[in-house]
């Protein structure tokens, strides 16, 4: 198997675009292309969620190929719920590891903001067991409110510490140029005061409007290519090179309900643990992570699950700071999906957008020192399909 | 001559009590202020309204441009029964809303201009208007239209609003939804906030100027840029853009 480079990444900004989704999708790729200088691509997978049933818009790959004049390229799209964008990452992946191709380009994009928050919510809800969930009602906001109260109850878990989540998130989203949420918050105005009610109206108890991501349009990519083609580009354009060493995949029970313990999320340990044994590399190795915490919940029980702390001391560790920019192991330094946004095909590329900016040293103010191993936890369904994936900077 | 006609154009405002300032702390945790000016303030406001009406997202031109004319309109006496709140945090203009007194029983809500986004100081002020006109001037119900899905949401759909579409609204003429003293009670709970009185300091701090709003709405970023950038050697136009627009290069 051969090893696997990123080569150029691109990113839009995430928030609310009004540009055709294809546009979306190719705006990073251009990015990502101009950074690396490489203007043949062999393949290009194309992740998103959506496009089909909230943009009336099928076969979005050949759009997207056809819009960055890349023909007659191969292309097609990657649909694996809100896991799409590291699900294209993994299959960029084996296409170039595996000889097949030499250059391939994975970019993501989502548009949600096309329809209204009530139809993004539905829409977002399909993912969900048909016949046990989707038609009770059943919504993420609902599943994450129920998973969070069991784990309240059962790990000591408080609404401060989900409240800390999405304040250090807000505070490194600040950070972040490219963020949806440029908004500081603190714990006091949306859990104490008399407003905070108001302020923090519950959405799914115990979640409140602050525990939950935004819906975002937005585009990210990532040029993924052999080792070859890799040191070529580091010697024009004199970044770091950062290595794709570890791809992890793995999934559990379609409803939750089904699981036997609903508060492990057995996917999220299983694509962790295979990704860092790809890599050669502990948990304890990380620097920097970028978790998928769609709820402020999901950030902590994903570093308990990953390796980063024992089950049941995530948010212990939340409450140390150690999860903070200047932490033990910094999390969402992009600001998560709860600052940075969730354009959910697009996330996962997202994620590994901020993972290979931190590694080269590119982060700015939120970057973390010495960072020459990340990860990445891309969360599809409510945890039924996880890929996880780390990164290294070869000095 | 001039003198006589003014006094026919202008029309004598009804006496009713004040909007008793309060205050409360958003999201951010900054404390906000809500009070009442008077037509001297109104040039201080028309400065930080005005740009709006270049801001061609979520209907921010349209609210704006009437807004100015309704501000200007109670500056000079071209309204009757007219009043404004202000919202301000730490002096900065956070949100303006405006309506009017129909008769004693009936209220019109005019608009909601909310300067600082994500911290719903504009349904804190919209709560406000509601508040002056049910609980303060006692009025039976409050007519209300929504220019945006966002005024939909937060006003028909958040508080329940009654339709009462048999009444043409002065804004636009459209349907009239209504906030009646039921309504208004059950959305207490959890909609309406604020505390009184505002500490001095506070208070003196909003009385002494209307700032401009430090973040204001920005337009929307080109339509076209992605386009664009399909042609740019840099193909870095949009997030140039967007860091142009923050003040970040």
């Amino acid at each position: 198997m051969r090893e696997v480079y990123v080569v150029g990444i691109g990113i839009t900004s995430f928030s609310r675009l009004e540009y055709p989704l294809s546009e979306i999708a190719a705006y990073p790729a251009m990015q990502a292309m101009k950074e690396c200088g490489l203007s043949k691509i062999d393949h290009l997978f194309v992740a998103n969620m959506g496009a089909s049933r909230i943009n009336q818009q099928t076969a979005l790959a050949s759009a997207v190929v056809d819009t960055l004049s890349l023909t007659p390229a191969g292309a097609e799209a990657i649909e694996n719920g809100p896991a799409s964008g590291a699900s294209a990452i993994k299959t960029g992946f084996m296409a170039v590891a595996s000889g097949v191709h030499d250059v391939v380009m994975v970019t993501g994009a989502e548009r949600m903001r096309a329809v209204n928050n009530l139809e993004a919510t539905d829409f977002v809800a399909t993912l969900s067991h048909p016949l046990a969930e989707y038609i009770y009602g059943v919504t993420l906001p609902s599943l994450a409110g129920m998973f969070t109260r069991l784990y309240m109850e059962k790990y000591g878990v408080t609404s401060r510490h989900l409240a800390m989540v999405a304040v250090k998130n807000h505070d490194n989203a600040m950070l972040n140029p490219f963020a949806h949420l440029h908004q500081k918050i603190t714990v006091e105005a949306i859990l104490d005061s008399p407003e905070a009610e108001t302020n923090n109206p519950f959405v799914a108890d115990p979640l409140r409007f602050f525990d939950c991501c935004p819906v975002s349009d937005g585009g990210a990519c990532v040029i993924l290519a052999s080792k070859e083609v890799a040191q070529d580009v580091a010697k024009r354009n004199k970044k770091p090179i950062v290595r794709l060493t570890g791809i992890g995949q793995a999934t559990d029970t379609h409803a939750v309900q089904e699981r036997e313990n609903p508060t492990d999320l057995l996917a999220v340990r299983g694509a962790a643990q295979q990704a860092f044994k790809m890599a050669g590399v502990k948990p304890s190795d990380v620097n920097v992570a970028e978790l998928h915490d769609a709820f402020t919940i999901l950030e902590i029980v994903e570093s308990e699950e990953v390796g980063f702390f024992k089950k049941g001391e995530g948010h212990l560790a939340l409450e140390k700071g150690l999860t903070s920019l200047t932490g033990q192991i910094p999390i969402n330094t992009s600001g998560g999906l709860k600052g940075k946004g969730h354009p959910v095909g697009a996330t996962g590329i997202g994620q590994a957008h901020e993972i290979v900016t931190q590694l080269r040293g590119e982060a700015r103010k939120r970057q973390v020192k010495n960072a020459k191993i990340g990860f990445t936890c891309n969360f599809g369904g409510f945890g039924n399909n996880v890929v996880c994936l780390v990164f290294a900077r070869e000095d | 001559m001039a003198i006589e006609l003014e006094t026919i154009l202008r029309p004598v405002d009804h006496p009713v009590p004040p909007f008793p300032p309060k205050y409360m702390q958003v999201a951010s945790g900054e404390m906000m202020v809500v009070r009442q000016i008077d037509r001297e303030e109104v040039p201080e406001l028309l400065p930080h309204v005005e740009p709006l009406l270049h801001v061609e997202r979520d209907y921010y031109d349209i609210v704006s441009a009437r807004v100015y004319a309704e501000l200007l309109a109670y500056y000079r006496h071209r309204v009757q029964d007219e009043y404004v709140l202000v919202a301000q945090i730490d002096g900065e203009l956070a949100a303006i809303v405006n309506g009017r007194f129909l008769n004693a029983d009936v209220g019109v809500s005019y608009h909601t201009l909310a300067l600082r986004r994500g911290l719903r100081v504009g349904a804190h002020a919209f709560a406000a208007k509601m508040e002056y006109h049910i609980d303060i001037v006692k009025q039976k119900e409050v007519l209300i239209v929504a220019e945006s899905p966002i005024g939909f949401r937060r006003w028909m759909i958040e508080y329940q609003l009654e339709k009462r579409f048999e009444v043409a609204h002065e804004l636009g003429g459209v349907p009239s939804w209504a906030l009646t003293k039921e309504i208004f009670d059950k959305a207490r709970e959890t909609l309406v906030v604020g505390r009184r009185p505002v500490p001095e300091a506070l208070l003196k701090k909003a009385q002494a100027a209307i700032l401009p709003p430090s973040s204001p709405p920005k337009p929307p970023q080109d339509l076209l840029a992605a386009t664009r950038a399909m042609n740019d050697p840099t193909g870095t136009s949009l997030m140039l853009q967007r860091w142009k627009q923050e003040g970040k290069v």
